[in-house]
């Protein structure tokens, strides 16, 4: 106990000292998180009808950005797989930051779903055991279950590892490793879960469709491990946390698989939706070219396919892709277009055209889009807290002393 | 008459063998099918947990409460304003509706009756009437003698409470385009104009009350649910604003109020059920109930009582001798999107 109270004291202590341009960096997420609050005071004030969503698109950004973070938090753990289980010690730094990502992004999430919410005072109406929780039928409480869980997982195995580090002493792999298991099964199933949400509805015909989960599963190796990439970018030019080239290419490569897997499946449900197209189909024509003149999303779609396809070409290329700046580029080109095409790409055309056809578009209103940049920054905060603190103790800039 | 009942009320989609098994049964008991006894035990089953989970909710709640509602309670003088209060408490920390006691119900009305009276001064007849035995309710619309004339959705409006800012409406009247058959696409559900216009047809669409309604299944707290008279019904105060069964809804046949629902108070119907038309709040979900507070007490839904034309037929699905069977038995009935297998109690036919 006594370890752990100097261990939250340094932290604190090394967290709020820094480089002029970290603390910039804070002071700007700060205020952002705070434009983010008072837009969501007004939603609570006034309701959801300050945002862009209506009784025809009933889900919109928050939804969205919800759907495209699980698949970040899901996918930052796939880099425990090697590192852990297969001793490959490139891995090992990145591990850490993806963990803090992955925790960083869960946080998100959560945030997303509450600020989804009609009566988030009525919110312990879910929680198991003292409200009333339809499981197994409802697939929102498998994502409870399997969120909550993750995010367990991704707070309790760094915290193990690093709470030993600041004590001088090596963490035992006999403790860990189970748990580094359970998380990487996790890590697909949450992301899992979460297209189960969608494609179960029998209701919307644009999600209803058995692609959808392993797509979310390529586009979430994509996206996560290009945050990542940019992240140890980053890391590796602020701090003196060393972290080799070899490293940044390794994931690299699992970036790359994941595009091109993803692309491929974007060609078959193309070709599905288009090349005899049904009733089914109207969703998939507002998307990529609109309908009866309304094409707000047009735009959006394209521009996210040709990032896509753009990053992937140079991704494909191991000229291109051994060379870092041109690799940093590629992902964060890959990460915005998978975020406009498994964000509001994937979730509002499922709305339009409704149920009996009719087309009402959507747009997020500015409290929306307040709100969810707050939620943005929010994350970034809190990773750039877990970051800094797991670096200074793997360091042993921090340590502890009797 | 075992025959008949199979004919217009089979879940055919499915599992055909375990129906024919269960339906040995007699008369009325007969209509649920295999999906409904799956409600009745996990119904059951849920009222066992759940009366644990009230007393844990209520001692934690207490215990938590107990400072802050006095604090609240010593900073506010007056005894409305106290009751207010406490009232609001008690609503907040109160349970499913669906699980709840015949107690508890009873406490819950007079509280909401009770609260409603110090808010405005008047008094309304909240209703907690359970579900009349060997009654499904059930409902058939006659595309013939539709007009479009829209005075069902004036009088659902009036009925239920429905907020007048944002003009929610229930029930969705689609002007379709002669020769082009029931083409939902082109045809238009917010016309404004003269009716019936040369070249058109109407059709109106609500909540169809399914059978096995895929709405039901998704809500994460259980605050939407099949009453045991096939009414799909919502606890206002239990749902949590998700809208994940706005999603699941393959009928547009769910409302939410995106901001508070305002009624002017000379407009209220004060005739309210707890399920029906009482009044909701910020952030819940509501839809077309059927006219609960009334149809439980013998009356049609207002829609039906308010159509000019005749179109709408209402009734009892489990009476032989009810209108809604004469036509199920006469007419060519046939229903909307059949193929999701979510088995509506609403029919359609011509003349």
């Amino acid at each position: 106990m006594k370890v752990f109270k100097k261990l939250v004291k340094d932290s604190i202590i090394h967290m709020t000292y820094g480089r002029r341009s970290y603390h910039i960096w804070m002071a700007v997420l700060t205020v952002l998180m705070l434009v983010g609050m008072f837009c969501y005071s007004l939603q609570l004030e006034h309701g959801l009808s300050v945002t862009g969503m209506n009784d025809r698109v009933s889900w919109g950004l928050y939804i969205s950005n919800f759907t495209f973070l699980v698949g970040v938090a899901a996918a930052a753990v796939m880099l425990v797989l090697p590192a852990y289980i297969l001793k490959d010690i490139d891995f090992k730094q990145a591990v850490l930051i993806g963990e803090g990502l992955a925790v960083a992004a869960l946080f998100m999430c959560l945030a997303f779903v509450v600020a989804d919410m009609g009566g988030p005072a009525r919110l312990w109406h879910i929680i198991p055991f003292i409200g009333v929780f339809n499981f197994p039928n409802s697939m929102l409480t498998w994502d409870v279950l399997v969120l909550n869980g993750y995010l367990f997982i991704n707070l309790s195995i760094p915290f193990y590892i690093l709470y030993q580090r600041y004590q001088g002493k090596t963490p035992n792999p006999k403790i860990y490793i189970p748990g580094v298991f359970i998380s990487v099964f996790w890590a697909v199933a949450i992301h899992l879960v979460t297209a189960f949400l969608y494609q179960g509805l029998q209701a919307r015909p644009f999600w209803n469709n058995a692609l959808l989960g392993p797509r979310f599963l390529a586009s979430a190796f994509a996206a996560g491990p290009s945050l990542i990439i940019i992240a140890l970018a980053i890391i590796r030019k602020f701090t003196d946390f060393k972290i080799e080239d070899k490293t940044i290419k390794k994931i690299a490569l699992v970036v790359t698989v994941a595009a091109q897997i993803n692309l491929i499946m974007l060609i078959s449900e193309l070709f599905k939706e288009f090349y005899a197209p049904t009733h089914h189909s109207e969703s998939a024509y507002y998307l990529f070219f609109g309908l009866h003149g309304k094409a707000r999303l047009v735009p959006w779609i394209w521009t996210a396919i040709t990032m896509n396809v753009t990053a992937t070409i140079i991704l494909t290329f191991h000229k291109l892709r051994n060379n870092l700046n041109i690799l940093y580029f590629a992902c964060a080109l890959l990460f915005i277009g998978i975020w406009i095409e498994k964000g509001f790409g994937l979730i509002v055309p499922g709305f339009i055209p409704g149920p009996w056809g009719k087309i009402v578009e959507y747009f997020p209103t500015l409290t929306e889009i307040g709100v969810t940049i707050g939620i943005w920054a929010m994350g970034a905060f809190i990773f750039s807290i877990l970051a800094r603190t797991g670096i200074a103790i793997e360091l042993g800039e921090i340590k502890f002393k009797k | 008459m075992k025959k008949h009942i199979k004919k217009w009320f089979s879940l055919d989609l499915n599992d055909k063998k375990k129906k024919d098994d269960q339906c040995g049964c007699s008369g009325g008991g007969c209509n649920s099918g295999p999906k409904e006894t799956k409600d009745g035990y996990n119904q059951v089953f849920d009222v066992n947990m759940n009366r644990r989970q009230a007393f844990k909710k209520l001692t934690a709640g207490l215990l938590i409460g107990a400072g802050a509602a006095n604090a609240s309670c010593s900073v506010t003088g007056d005894d409305a304003s106290k009751e207010k209060s406490e009232i609001e408490w008690e609503e907040y920390f109160k349970g499913n509706y669906k699980l709840m006691s015949d107690e508890e119900r009873d406490n819950t009305v007079d509280r909401l009756v009770r609260s409603y009276e110090l808010r405005t001064g008047s008094k309304v007849n909240l209703s907690s009437k359970d579900a009349e035995p060997d009654v499904l309710f059930g409902y058939a619309f006659n595309i013939s003698k539709c007009q479009g004339y829209m005075d069902c959705v004036n009088a659902c409006v009036e009925e239920n409470n429905q907020d007048r800012d944002s003009q929610m409406q229930y029930i969705r009247i689609h002007e379709m385009n002669d020769g082009k058959g029931l083409n939902f696409g082109e045809a238009d559900d917010t016309y404004y104009h003269e009716v019936p216009a040369a070249g058109h047809f109407y059709m109106g669409t609500q909540c169809f009350h399914c059978d096995n309604p895929p709405c039901i299944e998704v809500c994460p707290v259980e605050a939407t649910w099949r009453e045991k008279d096939g009414l799909v019904v919502i606890d206002y105060d239990w749902c949590i604003g998700c809208r994940y069964c706005m999603a699941a809804c393959p009928y547009d046949g769910r409302r939410f109020n995106w901001d508070t629902p305002e009624v002017p108070e000379v407009e209220v119907n004060k005739n309210q059920h707890y399920l029906g038309n009482r009044l909701r709040k910020k952030g819940v979900m509501e839809k077309c109930t059927f006219c609960i507070q009334r149809t439980r007490n013998g009356k049609n839904p207002a829609c039906v009582e308010a159509c000019p034309t005749g179109s709408r037929i209402f009734g009892n699905l489990l009476d032989p001798e009810s209108e809604i069977r004469w036509v199920l038995e006469n007419k060519k009935v046939f229903r909307l999107k059949e193929d999701l297998g979510t088995e509506p109690k609403f029919w359609y036919f011509m003349d």
